[in-house]
């Protein structure tokens, strides 16, 4: 299979990134190039086959560890603002939210 | 059931319910979750989702939704998935919501509720663990928002029914009593105007019998009143569309109390494509069994099961049963006065009567009843025992609410309220009222009931209200030989 | 080897630090100096004299108090993907340029609590994407061997920081081979960990489900000093750090290699080795059965899948991973936009390049409706099979040896324009990072123009001590390891 100019606007949208129409050509052809490597992973017959989410799981169970319910974080704003591109009286500014 | 129609077309509604979990700490953070504190000082590098930070489950979290699953009889998933909704919105700080998709922690169940006196359930499919978001403030910032992430990563149960509803008034009564059984179970504090229990509300209409209709939501509907209104409205509209020949489309909507309808969310042109995919970050959650038994065991009696004990305990009937166990404190409050006055259908009466009238008029709960379940069993004690009549109790109930008095008996007391049971008091003062009204007794004899009334009021009169009326016609009857 | 202090390695500074020969602080300042004189070569992304030196001050009053901790005092530099309090930390990206981290990484932290000392930060591929180190926002890293050729990637700052002694040692991160390839080009010693042994907190995901940090450094002997104090679990911060103790991964160094059992996957020997690889790999193979090893000829017959399974689930993580980076929280924000969407579409547009976009590209697509199952699904069972195909050949072998990369590094912009070629010579490392095995490099000898050839050893799960132990004998028996490029 292989992409067209749509998909890749449509994905570059999805993804919220900005192409160049030049930029979009030369992704449009890596990632077709590429797609074609990935054709031969699509005939693999995987009937039966357990994804593989945490590799470790391939010989011993993984499950989720819980942690007790217990508030420790304090306040560091301001510590955590250090790199804000945009902050006022505490709050992060973006461009307005329309609902 | 029989559903009733709207001008021919039957509403079909399904909810989505957020529900805040009342925990300590967040669901992936150790950040508090309080209410209302200053912009992002609650927000850790977890939740604001600073490079290199990772989630970390919080059992308090999950315990919270096996509770849950066990009050509405649900499947607890002995293994399920966290899952990345992947969309971007500046309250959403990783561009993805850690939530649960293809396996959810909680399968099915039902909540089972009464709309008037028809019992009424829907199914649910689901209850999924997720994280909320922040918040963005539109107000004083010209032509920008502003981000509060301290909401942001705070756990949510998101609980979704069946399309089984068929009416606004059985959509509200089934939140109500979502509403009360998570209160119930402790699990959140439904504090609804702080967003604690925040309501969707999936409503379409159709011809009886035909194909489900077009569905709209009705996105975070935080009151039971608006919810009925915006439903109604919803439904209204929508037939209209209908009438007028005009297709409805799948739309999120808000509603908006001021003007009473709903509009049109914006909505995001790619908002369908969320590219869900297991959370490489957190393992399977695996609940084992005997972690669902000790949850059990901790669990409070459930609504439905102590109404069915109010039943069979102490014959009362299912409806007031249903309404008296509407929190665990009326449930509670029912129980010691039915012991303390040996009376259980007296105390149900007046809780649901006397009580509940006072309760709503001032807006409290019974919790701060000023006439305990102590002194209401006293009173009705005093009912049954005929020391006072209904009239009497009510004026002593009406001290002990005000204050004026705590005690029942000493109530009764001092306003002299006692019915006079005396019965050689009573032929003493009926003597005197026969005697002064021989003309009465000619006509009373000839069969005239007014006379009688007249001789019988004269009597009450002659006691000061104490004497039981009853009693006195009984009496006189014997000494009049009629 | 001459004396010079920045010949030495870590286990032999340590000594020297501990016997008082020299001071954290000279020891510190000589690599300070050494990097400075090389900065040409790009490796160092921000260093600060002052607060290496305070931490060398620090290390120096542990040791005048008697303390003698196995890394106390000895230098390392971290990898850019690494956050720290007190360096920035950019991941090779203009994204995060200038940005401060308000904590350390765990493996920073542990290796600080050991007493090692930050040189800096060390340059690598933008967010770990990459084989050549020439995806950096901030500039190519040249191979100390040959100025003109890639150190490899995504750790080749780290690769060559080492192999130009401007640092002992350096902490890597490997994803599909981060570690083992720049340790290969430049002729050091690298080791990444079974999955899980080692925290995620505060590494700057890639692709999380692969990602592990790793030692880079000049022998097996350093690695596993290094090793041991970077690794355990971290169970309050990493929901997929496993809860397996810690361990003195140097314990089992010098056991003997009779009847090691060394399996040869004949797909490792396919026709796209170069020769001269194919030849260093041949002469180290024969080494080790001088040493008493047993040559096993094993199978993984879903080698050349490794790839395109590698390149649907990695990009299809990040572009999750990367989302985060939106110009509200923290880092690059566009200068000029309009309305939100249109300041997240600049803002990324200009804070990623070229490579990282077209992954997050790629894993948008194979995530997107209609196609999850068909990739990113399809991706994660076939991963299962060749994990599988991994313990089938454990069965038969103690440890998998074989190339690195089918050839030695290449020469800066040669693979220009073409990142697919980027992906076929991962082909040899991406499969034990699909199935997270312990896996290393070691310098085995010389290729065409006299650039160094690693051969890869990989382990079963946990296995790192049996590795570390066949890497070490190997160094006792050969001086590739010590091998210094031209003028170094």
């Amino acid at each position: 299979m292989s992409l067209n100019p749509q998909d890749i606007s449509r994905i570059a949208n999805l993804a919220r990134l900005q192409l160049s129409s030049d930029e979009s050509e030369r992704m449009l052809a890596q990632i077709n190039g590429f797609f074609a490597i990935v054709e031969k992973m699509r005939a693999v017959d995987t009937t039966g086959i357990e994804p593989l989410t945490h590799p470790v799981a391939t010989v011993q169970d993984v499950a989720l560890r819980l942690r007790e319910d217990v508030a420790t974080e304090t306040n560091q704003r301001e510590d955590n603002q250090r790199s804000a591109p945009a902050v006022e009286r505490g709050l992060f500014l973006v461009p307005k939210v329309i609902e | 059931m029989t559903s009733k129609l709207v001008q021919g077309y039957e509403v079909v509604i399904g909810f989505e319910t957020h529900a805040q979990l009342s925990t300590n700490s967040k669901i992936f953070s150790r950040s508090p979750t309080r209410f209302g504190a200053e912009p992002n000082t609650q927000a850790s590098p977890v939740d604001l989702a600073l490079p290199g930070t990772l989630p970390v489950m919080n059992k308090g979290a999950v315990e919270r939704a096996i509770r849950f699953g066990l009050a509405i009889g649900a499947h607890v998933a002995a293994r399920s998935i966290f899952a990345r909704k992947n969309y971007f919105y500046p309250d959403l700080p990783k561009g993805y919501q850690i939530s649960q998709f293809e396996i959810p922690v909680v399968q099915g169940g039902a909540v089972e509720f009464f709309l008037g006196q028809e019992k009424r359930s829907v199914r649910l499919v689901r209850a999924h663990l997720e994280e909320d978001a922040g918040k963005s403030l539109h107000e004083d910032f010209i032509g920008q928002s502003g981000i509060d992430l301290n909401r942001a990563g705070t756990p949510l149960l998101e609980i979704v029914t069946e399309p089984d509803m068929r009416s606004s008034d059985e959509a509200v009564a089934y939140a109500k009593e979502l509403h009360k059984i998570v209160t119930w179970i402790g699990i959140c504090d439904g504090n609804m105007q702080e967003g604690s229990f925040r309501c969707d509300a999936n409503v379409s209409v159709r011809k009886p019998g035909g194909p489900l209709g077009t569905r709209r939501e009705i996105k975070n509907l935080n009151s039971f009143k608006f919810m009925k209104e915006a439903i109604d409205f919803e439904v209204r509209w929508q037939i209209e569309q209908i009438e007028d020949g005009l297709a409805i489309q799948q739309a999120t909507v808000l509603f908006d109390p001021d003007t009473g309808e709903t509009r049109s969310m914006r909505t995001k042109e790619d908002a369908a494509d969320y590219r869900y995919f297991p959370d490489p970050d957190l393992p399977p959650l695996v609940i084992a069994s005997d972690w669902i038994e000790q949850v059990r065991q901790g669990m409070p009696e459930l609504p439905r099961v102590m109404a069915a004990r109010f039943v069979n305990n102490y014959e009362l009937p299912e409806y007031d049963s249903i309404t008296l166990t509407q929190s665990q404190a009326m449930g509670a409050y029912f129980e010691q006065a039915a012991q303390a006055s040996g009376q259980a259908k007296l105390a149900s009466n007046w809780i649901m009567g006397e009580l509940s009238r006072r309760l709503n008029a001032q807006d409290i709960g019974i919790e701060q009843a000023p006439v305990t379940a102590a002194m209401l069993g006293a009173l009705i004690r005093r009912i049954a025992d005929g020391t006072v009549s209904n009239n009497a109790a009510r004026q002593v109930f009406e001290a002990l609410w005000t204050g004026e008095g705590r005690d029942v008996d000493a109530v009764i007391e001092a306003k002299g309220l006692k019915q006079m049971n005396d019965s050689g008091a009573l032929e003493k003062i009926l003597d005197e009222v026969i005697a002064a009204n021989a003309a009465n007794v000619e006509q009373i004899r000839a069969g005239n009931d007014k006379a009688f009334n007249a001789l019988v009021g004269q009597a009450m009169k002659a006691s000061k209200g104490k004497a039981n009326p009853q009693q006195v016609g009984d009496m006189l009857r014997k000494k009049l030989g009629i | 080897m001459s004396g010079a202090l920045h010949d030495l390695g870590v286990a032999e500074l340590a000594r020297k630090l501990k016997a008082k020969e020299a001071s954290a602080v000279e020891v510190a300042q000589h690599f300070l100096a050494r990097g400075k004189a090389q900065a040409s070569l790009g490796a160092y992304l921000s260093t600060d004299d002052e607060v290496t030196l305070a931490q060398a001050r620090a290390a120096d009053a542990r040791i005048a108090g008697g303390e003698s901790a196995p890394l106390l005092g000895v230098p390392i530099a971290h990898k850019d993907i690494f956050v720290t309090k007190d360096f920035p930390s950019t991941a090779g990206s203009k994204m995060l340029e200038g940005y401060r981290s308000p904590f350390d990484a765990t493996v920073v932290r542990k290796l600080g609590e050991a007493g090692m000392v930050t040189l800096g930060k060390l340059n690598c591929d933008e967010f770990a994407m990459g084989s050549s180190n020439e995806n950096s926002a901030y500039g190519p890293v040249k191979n100390p061997w040959d100025t003109a050729r890639i150190p490899g990637g995504s750790s080749g700052g780290s690769a060559a920081a080492v192999a130009a002694r401007m640092a002992p040692a350096a902490t890597g991160t490997d994803t599909g081979g981060s570690i083992r390839q720049p340790a290969s080009f430049c002729g050091i010693t690298g080791i990444k960990p079974t999955y899980g042994r080692a925290s995620r907190y505060g590494m700057i995901a890639y692709a999380s489900s692969l990602d592990q940090a790793g030692p880079m450094a000049h022998s097996a002997e350093d690695c596993a000093l290094l090793l041991s104090a970077m690794c355990g679990p971290d169970l309050d911060r990493d929901s997929t750090s496993l809860d397996v103790p810690a361990e003195d991964f140097s314990r089992s160094l010098d056991a003997s290699l009779q009847g090691l059992r060394i399996g040869v996957p004949k797909e490792f020997f396919a026709e796209g080795v170069a020769p001269d690889v194919r030849a260093a790999i041949e002469a180290a193979l024969q080494q080790y059965e001088k040493l008493g090893a047993r040559r096993v000829e094993v199978s993984l017959p879903r080698t050349e899948l490794a790839i395109p399974v590698y390149y649907v689930i990695a990009p299809a993580e990040a572009s999750s991973n990367l989302s985060r980076f939106d110009g509200v929280k923290f880092g690059h924000r566009a200068r000029q936009y309009g309305d939100l969407t249109d300041m997240y579409k600049k803002t990324r547009a200009e804070g990623f390049g070229d490579e990282v976009k077209a992954r997050i590209m790629i894993g948008t697509y194979v995530l997107s409706h209609g196609y999850y199952d068909a990739y990113y699904l399809q991706a994660q069972k076939i991963r299962r099979m060749i994990a599988d195909d991994f313990q089938q050949a454990f069965r038969q072998c103690d440890v998998i040896a074989g190339p690195v990369a089918p050839t030695v590094a290449w020469k800066l912009g040669e693979h220009g324009g073409d990142p697919v070629a980027d992906y076929l010579a991962d082909i040899f490392t991406l499969p034990g990072s699909l199935a997270g095995l312990p896996g290393m490099s070691i310098p085995v000898g010389f290729g065409d123009a006299r650039m160094p050839v690693g051969m890869q050893l990989l382990g079963n799960y946990f296995q790192e001590a049996k590795l570390l132990n066949a890497a070490h004998r190997f160094q006792q028996a050969t001086d590739f390891h010590l091998r210094r490029p031209e003028g170094i």
